[in-house]
This record gives structure tokens, C-alpha cells and sequence, in this order.
């Protein structure tokens, strides 16, 4: 589902992606995780085009990211994007959230985004904040808002950028169940985080990333029995401490 | 102190028919009539090369920043001279426009910097996130633009608006220079005429400070009308 190939890329002078080859499948939960700095939120933005690329190449379901040729509106609008300080907007209702892009984008009828957007907040456990702004939201509320605004477009692949690591620690979990949730009906996830319990309940592969590289990329199982890197051993048991 | 009032000033005629009340009155609609139009023009040319100098092609961006160093640095009632000889001569057309419309022209492009300043300053606060997080749910730039940064940006700038808003009407006495028949050229006038300066002036300040007090008043009913549920109300300064 998403292919990424020989990626490099530079702000100016400075390397933040350094050969980097990772791929998702169809289906498939890969959560990246790596010390701060490494590269996970700019690697995570190439899917979608957020960031240009200078070599290397991106597909998502084929269809090549970095050709000049491809419509990126269309392409971003099959890929659901989550972020770390949630990016809703805030002069627009939690449903007009839901439905500015289906409406804008998908071009459905007033209706039938209305439609889709209740039945999300529904699943998020939102349904009765609809008519609320994001402002008077906690944040937790926020991020599950945030990801019903990227599933009512339907997309064929999610991306989180540390979805949980601008939460009070009280509300990760209410954003973690509705991640599990969507890792067990299926979708295609590529996740950056340091929620290792996650990785563990629902991840098939983790990739970590340090300095620009990918240092490792395993499977759940061997990530956590034995990671082959000693820089990953040391992020793990850093991470695994508290 | 024997200075006497002489308010009945006001009632005299002016030798054409009319009070200096009357002429008063229309030289204050001229002053709201050269302002609100240029304030208008302003809005919109501001709104538009502010959003342009955000946007990511280079050449677009530098465009927008030289309309605003060209109409920002030059001094008001030079730009009006410019446009009332200058230009007439070298386009000829233009000497059939009125001076009112050249004193609009003017002051709205030089205000349309100011604006477009704030409007830029005011993208620029959004956090970056806001554009992606648009263009992420597959909005076009414009629409990004459109449906996500301009609504955000156009409220945060209401206050510094609010200034600038009042600073037009205080410049539009420039029109003056040019013989538009508005406040400031009234208060010339008027004063010589009559030999009543004080109440003149008095009058005039009044009428500019009325103004300014309802553009004023105007814009923080805007402002509390557009505010975000749930958003901290920004600071009044
Ligand atoms: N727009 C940018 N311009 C220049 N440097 C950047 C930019 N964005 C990120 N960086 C740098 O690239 C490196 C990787 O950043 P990032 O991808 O955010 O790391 P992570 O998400 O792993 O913490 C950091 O050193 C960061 O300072
Ligand atoms: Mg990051």
C-alpha cells in the first residue's frame, strides 16, 4: 500500500533522510519509533507530499507521490493524516471538521457528509459534542475528533505523527482504544510513536529510526525479543524505564 | 478672559445659499465618502497581496513584498500628488477622472500595504500544522487558504484593523491638497471666511473624533461577533 524506496532528502545543507526504504502493506499496522529529532515526522509527511523528497521514490495504492504528474489533492484525500497537536480548526464547528473536506473534496452532498460524520463521532464516543467548537474540547476529545475527520474521507491509509505525546496522560488511552479499534478492523496504519504498548498489542512490523536512517526494521516479535541494533536497545530500554 | 463664543457662526451664510452648518455637513460626508471607499479598496488589495506574500512561489511572494515597499515607504501626500499630476500626464485618460477618485485611489493602495502587512503577519501567527492539516484532507492551496488560514488570519487581525481602519479617516484630510471639498478643507476655508477659527476647528475635531469613536465601536462589534467559541478573547490593546 505504501512504498517508500531509496529515500534521501535535505533541508539545505542538513540530511534528515538518509536512504530510507520502508513499506507498508495492505492491511498492515507498522508503528515507527526512534529518539526525537530522527527524521520519524518528516519521513511520515513524504507519504502524502507534505514534504518534498529529493531522491528516492514514494507509491501509495501505485500510484507514484513524486511525480510531477500526479494530482496530490486527490491522492492526499485518500490518505488520512493525524498530528501531534491535533490541527483542527478552530473557528469551524466539530462538524463542520467533519465535513468541510467530503464536501470541498469528495464533493458529497451536504447530507450524506452530515451522514458520515455523526456515524464517526458516534465511534469516537463524540457524538453529543457535534454543535461544540475545538476550543471548548479536551484535548483528548481533540485527537479522537481529528481522526473521525480523517476517516470520513474514507482513505485507504492512515498516518499518526505521535498522535498521543501532546496528551495529559489521562487521555492517551481514550486515543489509543480508538487507534486499536481501527488496527483490528484492519486499516492500513503507519504510526509514529513511542506508545511501545501499542506497538506490542497491535503492530505487525516497527521500524526504527535514528539520524536519518532506518536502523531497523523487524517484526513485532524480534523488535521486542531481541532488537539487532545496539542503538535500538538503548532507545528501548530508555523508553521502557517509566 | 473675554472671549466670547460665537457658535451662531454655523448659521451664517456662506454667500451661496448655504449655513456653514450645511457646508460642514457635506464636507463631513465627503471625508466618510473618501474613506470608506478607499478603506474598502484597501481591504481588498491588502487581503489579497498580504495572503500572496505567504504563498510558496518565490516570484509571487516578491511581487506582493514590492507592492508593499512601494506604497508603504512613499509618503502619503506625495503618492497623492503623484496620482493627481504625474500620472495624469503621462496617461492622459486620466485627466478626466475626478480628484475624488484619485484621493480613493491613493490612499486606498497606500493603506492596502498597511493592511496587507497585518494580513500576512496574521497567516504567519497560524501554526504551520493548519496548512497541512488542509492539505492533508486533500483541499487544493486555495481552498486551503480559503476554507482554513484567511478565516482564522482575518479575525486574529480585527484589532490591528481597527487602527488602521481609523487611521484612513485621519488621512483622508490629506484629500484636502487636492481640493476635495472634505473636512479639513472645509476647516480652512471656513476659518478664513469667518474669522471664527476656534469654533471651526472645534467643530471639525468633533465630527473627526465622532467618526473615529463609531469606526472604533464598529469593528469591536465585528470582532465579537466572528470570536471563536472557546478561544480565549485576544487582548485589547
Ligand atoms: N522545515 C524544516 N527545516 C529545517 N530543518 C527541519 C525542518 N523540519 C525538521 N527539521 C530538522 O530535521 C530533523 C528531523 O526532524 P523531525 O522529522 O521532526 O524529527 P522527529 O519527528 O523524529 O522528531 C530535526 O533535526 C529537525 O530539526
Ligand atoms: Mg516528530
Amino acid at each position: 500500500m505504501i512504498e517508500i524506496r531509496n529515500v534521501s532528502k535535505w533541508f539545505g545543507a542538513f540530511q534528515v533522510l538518509k536512504d530510507c526504504s520502508a513499506r507498508v502493506d495492505k492491511g498492515e499496522v507498522v508503528v515507527v519509533c526512534g529518539p526525537s529529532g530522527s527524521g520519524k515526522s518528516t519521513l511520515i509527511k513524504c507519504v502524502n507530499a507534505l514534504e518534498p523528497i529529493q531522491e528516492g521514490e514514494i507509491t501509495v495504492a501505485g500510484i507514484p507521490v513524486t511525480d510531477p504528474k500526479t494530482d496530490l489533492p486527490k491522492l492526499r484525500a485518500k490518505v488520512g493524516m493525524v498530528f501531534q497537536h491535533f490541527e483542527l480548526f478552530p473557528h469551524l464547528s466539530i462538524m463542520q471538521n467533519l465535513t468541510l473536506a467530503q464536501v470541498r473534496v469528495l464533493r458529497r452532498t451536504r447530507e450524506e457528509a452530515n451522514e458520515k460524520a455523526l456515524k464517526l463521532l458516534d465511534r469516537v464516543g463524540l457524538r453529543d459534542q457535534a454543535q461544540k467548537f475545538p476550543g471548548q474540547l479536551s484535548g483528548g476529545q481533540q485527537q479522537r475528533v481529528a481522526i473521525a475527520r480523517a476517516l470520513a474521507m474514507d482513505p485507504l491509509a492512515m498516518l499518526f505523527d505521535e498522535p498521543t505525546s501532546a496528551l495529559d496522560p489521562e487521555m492517551i488511552n481514550e486515543v489509543l482504544d480508538v487507534m486499536v479499534e481501527l488496527a483490528h478492523e484492519g486499516m492500513t496504519m503507519m504510526c509514529v510513536t513511542h506508545e511501545m504498548g501499542f506497538a506490542r498489542k497491535v503492530a505487525h512490523r516497527v521500524v526504527f529510526m535514528d539520524g536519518g536512517e532506518i536502523v531497523e526494521d523487524a517484526s513485532k516479535e524480534d523488535f521486542f525479543g531481541k532488537p539487532r541494533s545496539e542503538r535500538a536497545q538503548l532507545f528501548l530500554s530508555k523508553i521502557l524505564q517509566h | 478672559m473675554n472671549f466670547r463664543w460665537e457658535w451662531e457662526v454655523f448659521l451664517r451664510d456662506t454667500g451661496g445659499g448655504e449655513s456653514y452648518l450645511d457646508w460642514m455637513i457635506s464636507a463631513w460626508g465627503w471625508t466618510l465618502a473618501v474613506s470608506a471607499l478607499a478603506w474598502l479598496l484597501a481591504l481588498v488589495l491588502g487581503s489579497a497581496v498580504g495572503t500572496l506574500r505567504t504563498v510558496p512561489s518565490a516570484w509571487v511572494a516578491r511581487l506582493a513584498s514590492a507592492w508593499v515597499e512601494l506604497f508603504r515607504n512613499i509618503p502619503l501626500l506625495v503618492q497623492i500628488f503623484l496620482w493627481y499630476h504625474v500620472i495624469p500626464a503621462l496617461v492622459p485618460p486620466l485627466k478626466e477622472v475626478p480628484g475624488f477618485a484619485l484621493v480613493v485611489f491613493a490612499l486606498g493602495l497606500f493603506t492596502s500595504a498597511r493592511v496587507a502587512e497585518q494580513v500576512r503577519a496574521g497567516i504567519q501567527s497560524l501554526s504551520r500544522g493548519q496548512q497541512a492539516a488542509g492539505l492533508a484532507l486533500g483541499l487544493s492551496l486555495p481552498q486551503a487558504y480559503r476554507f482554513v488560514l484567511l478565516p482564522m488570519a482575518l479575525r486574529i487581525v480585527i484589532p490591528p484593523l481597527t487602527s488602521e481602519s481609523m487611521n484612513i479617516i485621519k488621512n483622508s484630510s490629506v484629500a484636502f491638497a487636492v481640493s476635495v471639498s472634505e473636512l479639513t478643507l472645509f476647516a480652512l476655508q471656513a476659518q478664513e471666511e469667518t474669522a471664527r477659527g476656534i469654533e471651526v476647528y472645534l467643530a471639525v475635531t468633533g465630527l473627526y473624533v465622532a467618526s473615529a469613536f463609531t469606526v472604533n465601536r464598529a469593528m469591536t462589534w465585528i470582532e465579537a461577533r466572528v470570536r471563536v467559541p472557546g478561544q480565549a478573547a485576544p487582548e485589547r490593546r
